[in-house]
């Protein structure tokens, strides 16, 4: 890529507008992602009597939790890839739009 | 199971014609060193998606993880949870960063703006562990089944397995390799959703009725229901949520799978399908684990005289292919536990044989000055090799947990790939000088530990006690070479680290933007 190309880029609006909406979000879910993961097994690590806690019948409070985190990933995972096709790439196109010449 | 097994033998057999008939196609359609690595970057997002849950849905995570929760019920959930864990860190911070600056291996970009030799040999060399590691624990795998659902013996399964991934890769690349993977985790998926309804309608179609019956067959037992002994130390538990969580984000076979399509826009949609069909595979397996408790524990026919599961309990879900769909199905199941192994170790070799040729062989060894069709023919050289390692490491150690290996090969891919890779697209500062020690502490200090462990110095080695009490190392492995990373990058002051730091601006452009691709 040419300095020139480069300067371009960075100058334009579209670019900065991507970086804050983008890195915005995609950080906020992976550390959202992080959180949800670690906290799962930081119960495991030290509070184990919490997933055994009977919520219906034998069903322990464990089950829907570790269920509920395999479908927590997918679904932002699926809110990510929603909001980058239907937003992110536009920008991205008007970035390419106004520094072709 | 004694003898031969015809339907599984006849089943697999099919299986083996219809890929050796794609790698025969795919052989015509691969003529360029990009065709080889990335099948020409003409994968689609969900095919993409498809193969790479071909990829990562081992048959450590099938039978290893139903087996797990056979003998434990919750606690083989939690490696589920955690092999899944790492795939929207994927989505969100690597697969399109990775698409938009890399050409075929993530060593790419990881050099994209350092000093290329001292890079390529540390990330290469990472990667060629992890997929060491990886293929004796699926080769192990692949012995052991083989033997016991086709009553071959153990070294020819293990050669069976090593010839067939051999011309997979060798003849076809990734075009082979991706389709290989496709037809894999349709098969698997389609035979674990019937394993599971079928354990379910038993159930009357209530998770209560399986619970309940899971119990009783454990003769009251409810701590089958809860986290309990497996990972009951906390730092155990900790260090292996790091292993799974950022080691999936560091696996070169993986990461290899984002430059086989266009761009970062198909790449961002693979990760979505791969989520979601290996996230919906860990559920079944759950269930699948559970409904072998009940269906399998007490019915002698899979039992021994000591009421030991036959085979051990890593086929926890080939007896109850048995138990649910006769031996028809189990014949099926059988050869989809096959053609798994065959699907993930041919994308294992691929990754090793790019790293050795386009990595070491091209970029190191030769400085760039190689043409296409000599780095081809290495990357052919290097796939056979490996596959020959592979066949002899497997005879070697036919008789290790398969589970574990599988751990040991994330402790490194959490502790040397995915520190360099992520902080090459993500952080400024970053130097050669850093990213090389950090990677190499983190080759190290993952190897010291992992044979300090119990897994190798008390199973293997013989010693009474472990030296280090920590089973997976990624806890203490990866912060280090974080750690060492951060300290030589800093305190780098070089010309060279300054030219590094100025480059990460249009680095960073490139990879927010695809522009320039």
């Amino acid at each position: 890529m040419n300095v020139e190309l480069l300067e371009r880029i960075k100058n334009s609006p579209s670019y900065k507008e991507l970086l804050e909406k983008r890195d915005k979000f995609t950080w906020g879910l992976a550390i959202l992602m992080f959180f949800v993961y670690f906290a799962f097994i930081l119960i495991i690590a030290f509070a184990p009597e919490i997933f055994a806690i009977k919520i219906s019948g034998v069903i322990t409070l464990g089950i829907p939790i570790g269920v509920g985190v395999i479908v927590f990933a997918f679904v932002i995972t699926g809110i990510y890839v929603k909001k980058a096709n239907s937003e992110f790439d536009k920008i991205i196109a008007q970035i390419e739009e106004s520094v072709r010449e | 199971m004694e003898g031969i097994n015809y339907e599984a033998s006849i089943m697999f057999l099919i299986f083996v014609f219809a890929t050796l008939g794609i790698t025969y196609w795919s052989a015509k359609r691969t003529r360029t060193a990009k065709d080889f690595y990335t099948a020409g970057g003409g994968i689609s997002g969900f095919q993409n998606g498809l193969a790479i849950s071909g990829d990562y849905m081992s048959a450590a995570s099938f039978l290893g993880i139903s087996g797990l929760v056979y003998l434990k019920g919750y606690d083989g959930l939690i490696y589920s949870i955690g092999f899944l864990a790492g795939w929207p860190i994927i989505t969100f911070l690597i697969a399109e960063k990775l698409r938009n600056l890399g050409k075929y291996t993530f060593v790419d970009v990881a050099s994209y703006r350092l000093r290329q030799t001292p890079i390529r040999v540390v990330a290469a060399t990472g990667s060629i562990t992890v997929v060491i590691f990886y293929l004796i624990a699926q080769m192990v795998g692949a012995g052991k089944l083989i033997e016991l659902l086709f009553g071959l013996p153990y070294e020819l399964a293990v050669i069976v397995v090593g010839l067939l991934m051999i011309l997979y890769v060798t003849f076809g690349g990734m075009l082979a390799t991706t389709w290989v993977q496709i037809i894999k985790a349709i098969l698997l998926l389609f035979g674990a959703t019937f394993i599971a309804i079928a354990v379910l309608y038993a159930m009357d179609f209530s998770f209560h009725n399986l619970f309940e019956k899971a119990i009783e067959a454990k003769d009251g037992d409810e701590s089958i229901m809860a986290p309990g002994a497996l990972l009951s130390d906390p730092l155990n538990a900790i260090s292996l949520g790091v292993a799974l969580m950022f080691g999936t984000a560091g696996l070169p076979h993986i990461l290899m799978r984002f430059f086989t399509v266009a761009n970062a826009k198909e790449a961002r949609k693979s990760v979505f399908y791969a989520t979601g069909f290996i996230g919906y595979f860990y559920i079944l397996t759950f269930i699948i684990g559970f409904g072998a408790i009940v269906l399998i524990s007490q019915n002698p026919q899979y039992l021994d005289a000591s009421g030991e599961m036959l085979g051990g309990s890593n086929l926890a879900a080939i007896h109850l292919a048995d138990a649910v769909g006769g031996s028809l199905f189990l014949g099926f199941i059988s050869a989809v536990a096959f053609a798994t192994i065959l699907a993930v170790v041919s994308g294992l070799t691929l990754a090793g044989a790019s790293a050795i040729s386009h990595d070491l062989y091209a970029r190191v060894f030769k400085k760039d000055k190689v043409d296409e069709l000599e780095e081809m023919k290495v990357s052919k050289i290097a796939t056979i090799s490996l596959g020959v390692v592979a066949m002899l490491l497997g005879i070697a150690f036919e008789n290790q947990n398969i589970a574990f290996m599988v751990g040991l090969a994330f402790a490194v891919a959490a502790s040397v790939n995915f520190p360099i890779l992520f902080l090459s697209i993500y952080w400024k500062n970053l130097t050669t000088k850093g990213a090389l020690f950090g990677g190499v502490a983190g080759l190290f200090l993952s190897l010291i530990l992992v044979i300090l462990s119990k897994t190798v110095w008390v199973d293997i080695f013989g010693f009474s006690e472990a030296v280090v009490g920590l089973d997976n190392p990624a806890l203490i492995s990866m912060s280090v070479a974080f750690l060492v990373i951060w300290f030589f990058s800093i305190t780098d002051k070089s010309g060279d680290a300054k030219k590094e730091r100025d480059a990460f601006e249009a680095q960073y452009i490139r990879s927010q933007t695809g522009i320039g691709v």
